[in-house]
């Protein structure tokens, strides 16, 4: 039961960054399906520090600079959509699609052409091991609890207080609802929506590397991050784009995910005999479930995914 | 904006969409080769040039014309379902929905034409047909959870996606004995159940991949062709995706029609799952954990193509071409290089909009220009006129 605590948690911060990360972008009035690719190049960036950083170094240190890291990596990539979809007027969804695909074949080759560089060609896979680094971000041994879920809780905190209470949120909020109001008082559309973008690659690229170092202490870059971005748009839909209701949900969505790595331990579950699959299904198929009852009423900010024009009214 | 008399779009070159399409897809394709040719050179700048050969020149590069051949069949015989994919997501596209579940739905049609293959034995048509089936029962969820529910197609796609391979996978373990090895060996040996060649495969130096898959392929691409550009059903899915609710008010029924495309999408990428499958060339992994990229690249391949029905055989060729060279680079390069190139064209293609924005603005400038001419020689015409008969008049006035 300890087990399955601690995996829900693993798995609802990480999906709470990402999900807030999306929340970020489609408030200010840009899709980001691109998610997924973000996720992988910023936990690129934070797996490499991770894995070259000296050990020695104190760990408080090493969990700020593979932060830090997977942050820039994925704010410097999600500028791709940045530019793309708001000077460019890109669709969207095209956009974040091909962000996914170049961040997963981007990824794979950068790791593969250094691992052929480090080792002159003897070792031409996609991984990277960074073994010696990860017991240094546990909070206590031998259990799944890390800095991490305290970063998420910081971050869940600051995403409430920064989109409600301060002027930067509720303009960021107006850009996604109606930007040609927006614009009318004096706000710049398409600055707010870098923003947006911005601290969507940023949280995106956190999440990235969370998910990597939940896997273990090697990553193999083939596999990327298994659709958990994907999973992260869900958690944020059902969460209504709103950040408390989105913690609720990676909750519910963590529990389900964390029951495909768990239901051997759980004496109960292990005695139903389901087959693995049907665990790992099940995310997905609750997701579409509980999409199908709450889509209808959904509170999507209204110029989402519409290219801002200020001719338009 | 001026039309002749036959209503031809009187803009020059740059005017004609065709010529605009294909010179944006151009672009795509050499800036993302440039970008390509680029990151060969910083992981490893001596071989740059030559791998970027291999990849270009794909079965070309091969020593003799037997083996060329040979290697040109084997890409022909990946480009036919990958054309099946991106007409999906076209067609999904031009009712304005992103078919981001045609991999989901790929996976079904693969799914349900090995396990008839296996179970039954059944003729390579019936296989076909049930993977149409199980392609397009799987699209219409996509379909019916947009027109009634509401649910964003993309999102529900990825979630069918994953769903669809994990039921795949664990039927095929349960169901298909031995098909957790190799589904070649299996269709190979189970000669009804593999798509005839008809001779095709002399034309390819005996490899007997190449089956009638291939020119099936090519009509399926007219007869969408004809159904969007000639039907009604095509013009009302056009209009649907221009704007849904003029089409709405005008009389279409668009909940039935978005299901409609849906099942026609889905449909689409179950036969090339079936074809692929079923032509003894590719083995389906029952261990794999991602989704198959022959749905994703049918994106890359529907947007290069512009969006026509024509367009994405030769864009489908050109991505499984460099796709296919990709994979000769290994050794001296990771062969994702070619998955690179695809995912950077795809996102250009992001940015064709723009660009034929800016080739009718020239365009509209030439024109605007030539009409100035025009205009002005025109008035300098009148204007010479007008003097004439002054003069004339004054002429007369003086005779007078």
């Amino acid at each position: 039961m300890m087990l399955l605590i601690q995996y829900t948690l693993v798995y609802a911060s990480l999906l709470t960054v990402v999900a807030l990360g999306g929340c970020y972008s489609e408030r200010s009035g840009i899709i980001n399906i691109g998610l997924e690719g973000i996720m992988v190049m910023g936990g690129l960036g934070g797996i490499l520090v991770l894995a070259f950083i000296p050990a020695t170094l104190p760990p408080i240190l090493i969990f700020l600079a593979a932060t830090l890291a997977a942050m820039i990596c994925g704010m410097v990539y999600s500028l791709l959509l940045g530019v793309a979809s708001i000077n460019f007027k890109a669709d969207q969804t095209l956009v974040g699609t091909a962000l996914n695909m170049l961040g997963l074949a981007l990824a794979t080759v950068i790791v593969k052409a250094l691992n052929i560089a480090r080792t002159a060609g003897a070792d031409n896979s996609a991984r990277i091991i960074f073994k010696d680094t990860r017991p240094l971000l546990s909070l206590s041994q031998g259990t799944e609890f890390n800095m991490f879920m305290i970063l998420t809780v910081i971050l869940l905190v600051a995403a409430y207080i920064v989109l409600y209470k301060t002027r930067f949120g509720l303009r960021l909020m107006s850009c996604g609802e109606h930007p040609q109001a927006a614009a009318s008082v004096g706000i710049n559309v398409a600055k707010m929506r870098y923003f947006g973008v911005l601290i969507s690659g940023a949280l995106g690229g956190i999440g990235g590397l969370m998910y990597i170092y939940s896997c273990g202490s090697e990553a193999n870059f083939e596999t990327g991050v298994a659709g958990f971005g994907f999973l992260a748009l869900a958690v944020m839909i059902f969460g209504q784009w709103k950040p408390h209701r989105i913690a609720i949900s990676a909750l519910l969505f963590g529990l389900f995910r964390a029951l495909a790595n768990v239901n051997q331990a759980i004496e109960l579950l292990e005695r139903l005999d389901i087959p693995k699959p049907i665990y790992n299904m099940l995310p997905y198929v609750i997701c579409l479930i509980v999409l199908a009852f709450t889509s209808k009423s959904s509170k999507a900010p209204k110029a989402e995914g519409i290219p801002y024009d200020k001719s338009t009214r | 904006m001026t039309m002749d008399k036959k209503g031809n779009n009187k803009r020059g070159f740059f005017g004609l969409p065709g010529v605009r399409s294909f010179l944006a897809a151009l672009i795509c394709i050499l800036l993302g080769l440039l970008v390509g040719y680029i990151v060969l050179l910083i992981i490893n700048p001596e071989n740059a040039g030559k791998g970027m050969e291999v990849m270009l020149k794909n079965f070309l590069a091969r020593n003799n014309k037997v083996f060329q051949l040979k290697h040109l069949g084997n890409t022909v015989v990946k480009t036919a379902p990958l054309i099946l994919c991106s007409l999906s997501i076209l067609f999904a596209y031009k009712t304005g929905m992103f078919n981001i579940g045609a991999a989901g739905q790929y996976v079904a049609g693969a799914g349900a034409c090995l396990y008839f293959a296996y179970k039954f034995s059944s003729p390579w048509y019936i296989c076909i047909l049930v993977a149409i089936v199980a392609g397009a029962l799987w699209g219409a969820i996509s379909g019916a959870l947009k027109a009634y529910l509401n649910v964003n197609e993309v999102i529900s796609g990825i979630m069918l996606n994953w769903i669809s391979l994990y039921i795949v996978n664990m039927l095929m373990k349960a169901f298909c004995k031995g098909a957790e090895k190799d589904t070649i060996a299996f269709v190979r040996g189970q000669s009804p159940s593999l798509i005839p060649n008809m001779g095709l495969d002399g034309l390819f130096s005996k490899n007997t991949s190449v089956t009638i898959a291939i020119p099936l392929t090519l009509i399926i691409a007219v007869a969408i062709w004809i159904l969007l550009s000639k039907t009604k059903f095509g013009y009302e899915i056009k209009a649907t995706g221009f704007n849904k609710n003029a089409a709405k008010y005008a009389g279409m029924r668009e909940k039935s029609n978005i299901i409609l495309t849906m099942v026609i999408c889905g449909a689409l990428a179950g036969i090339a799952a079936s074809f692929f499958f079923l032509s003894g060339f590719s083995t389906w992994n029952t261990n794999q954990t991602s989704v198959p990229a022959m749905g994703f690249n049918g994106i890359a391949a529907a947007f290069l193509g512009g969006l026509h029905p024509i367009g994405v055989i030769f864009s489908s060729y050109f991505i499984q071409h460099i796709s296919d060279g990709g994979t000769s680079l290994t050794g001296m390069y990771p062969a994702q290089i070619a998955d690179l190139v695809s995912a950077i064209i795809i996102y250009l293609c992001g940015f064709v909009l723009f660009m034929k924005l800016q080739m009718s603005k020239v365009s509209a400038a030439g024109e605007r220009r030539r009409q100035a001419k025009l205009d002005a020689l025109a008035a300098a015409e009148k204007e010479n006129a007008a003097a004439d008969d002054a003069s004339e008049e004054m002429k007369g006035g003086e005779a007078k």
